[in-house]
């Protein structure tokens, strides 16, 4: 296999690792901000089982919740769904990030004075237009640093798809290394991951340094 | 009558904060209240402004009732609507400022009359210049709360709740987070707003100024109005030990 065969095989890989950390955020972004608010609920029962749901998502292996979900239909209910496997991965990922950042939205949340609450209630504002105008941009700003942290964290955690044979860089370099007794495409997969992250750490400053503009 | 508050009741618990006031406020009227701290003070302009409940009693604004006695005997609050309406009346402005912070001085005050009253833009803006004039803040119409002294966002406090066109001002010890030499700014366009006959309530520890703008003076401690009047009563003939104390208290710290 030449150098150009390799790479290519492994680009295609690359652009699966992508799918899985796009979609990933796409879905976990806007579903821990539902999750943090049925959290805050004033229903015991709703608040209750959010709290389980993040503790377990938080209290166990992302790794072992994928094997979950992938052969959890069949074992427990004898379901065989076909194409199963990519819907898998994306649940338990989704499922899992969006628990982490749901706590991250809740401190942010609670981290808010009570005075630009009672600012906004004496001036008149909605609660929807309080959380959406007042409070919810400046939890973003507050935030940023942590959802950082969470975002690099998934670019390594991607590979954790190797868990379900899912053909993204990870378990493309695993496998063209064992057949070609290569070196190279470990390698290759390092600088894939490298460079991910520089990315996403740049994105993430850009977003930062857009809203530094007040304190 | 812009305010009415009567036999107003309201405890924290086993605390009894509010024991039993009464008060009202006419238009162009400016009140002060006065009084040592954890008097109840603050809790009360919490109450006027609906941000504490009352247990007991009963609000009108604008002869409107907000507030009545149910059949219980406890306080019965109006449908959401006519609290909505009767919230339209009323300005507060905290010691704290409590500007919004990721918004400029322009829009902290031209927010909530295009959001909340769905005003006209062209309008807003016209008379949130003229009112951030008035402040002395012209100049300061594009800055960021951050890059202001504290009399200066004060002055955005006040500037944005009276771009409401409020009925009537409530002040909560507005300059009581400020550094003493910037005391000065902010009761001077609280006293232009008194000359310009603003309906407002001022809890205030700035004896002087009390005694020299408002027209009627009350004097609170423990949960109850011990004495209200004018300046000349309250501060010069005061009728209760309780207000003597508190005045000459005031008099040997201060001077
Ligand atoms: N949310 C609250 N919960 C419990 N106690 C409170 C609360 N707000 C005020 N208090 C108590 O009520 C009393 C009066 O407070 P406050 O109205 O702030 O007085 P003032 O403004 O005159 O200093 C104090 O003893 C204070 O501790
Ligand atoms: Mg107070």
């Amino acid at each position: 296999m030449t150098f150009g065969t390799m790479l290519t095989t492994m680009g295609e890989g690359m652009l699966r690792t992508i799918l899985i950390f796009v979609l990933t955020l796409v879905g976990s972004l806007p579903l821990g901000m539902v999750i943090a608010l049925l959290r805050q609920s004033k229903n015991g029962i709703v608040s209750g089982i959010i709290k389980i749901y993040i503790s377990i998502m938080r209290g166990t292996p992302l790794m072992l919740q994928l094997l979950v979900w992938y052969f959890g239909p069949y074992y427990l209910f004898g379901a065989q769904i076909r194409n199963w496997r990519f819907p898998a991965i994306i649940l338990g990922f989704v499922l899992n990030y969006a628990a982490y950042f749901a706590e991250i939205y809740r401190s942010g949340i609670e981290s808010m004075p009570v005075g630009q609450y009672e600012a906004a209630q004496v001036l008149g504002y909605t609660k929807s237009q309080t959380f959406f105008r007042i409070i919810l941009p400046q939890v973003i700003k507050r935030i940023l640093p942590s959802v950082t942290n969470e975002v690099i964290t998934l670019v390594k955690d991607t590979s954790l798809a190797f868990t379900l044979a899912y053909q993204e860089v990870f378990s493309l370099a695993k496998q063209i290394s064992a057949s070609q007794t290569s070196f190279t495409p470990f390698v290759i997969a390092g600088v894939f991951y490298f460079v991910a992250n520089y990315a996403v750490a740049y994105g993430m400053e850009r977003i930062e340094k857009a809203f530094s503009y007040y304190r | 009558m812009v305010l009415e508050m009567n036999n107003i009741k309201k405890s924290f618990g086993s605390l009894n904060v509010l024991k039993d006031i009464s008060f009202s406020v006419d238009k162009g009227e400016a009140v002060s209240i006065i009084g040592p701290s954890g008097s109840g003070k603050s809790t009360l302009l919490r109450c006027a402004t609906f941000l504490e409940t009352i247990d007991n009693g009963v609000i009108r604004y604008m002869d409107n009732d907000i507030v009545l006695p149910g059949a219980d005997g406890k306080a019965d609050y109006s449908n959401k609507a006519r609290i909505r309406q009767a919230k339209n009346c009323f300005g507060l402005v905290f010691q704290q400022f409590n500007l919004f912070p990721h918004y400029s001085v322009l829009k902290n005050v031209m927010d909530a009359p295009l959001v909340v009253q769905k005003r006209n833009k062209d309008e807003v803006y016209e008379e949130a210049m003229k009112v951030l004039d008035k402040m002395g803040l012209k100049d300061k119409a594009d800055a960021y709360p951050y890059q202001l002294s504290g009399g200066q966002q004060q002055r955005v406090a006040i500037a944005r709740a009276l771009a409401m066109n409020p009925e009537i001002l409530f002040f909560d010890e507005p300059t009581s987070a400020l550094d003493p030499e910037l005391t000065g700014e902010v009761l001077r366009v609280i006293k232009q707003l008194v000359d310009e006959d603003w309906t407002m309530v001022i809890v205030t520890h700035e004896m002087p100024f009390a005694k020299a703008v408002s027209e009627k003076v009350v004097f609170m401690d423990r949960g109850y109005i011990v004495e209200q009047g004018t300046p000349e009563q309250v501060f010069d003939d005061p009728k209760m030990e309780r207000t003597k104390q508190f005045i000459s208290g005031y008099q040997n710290q201060n001077y």
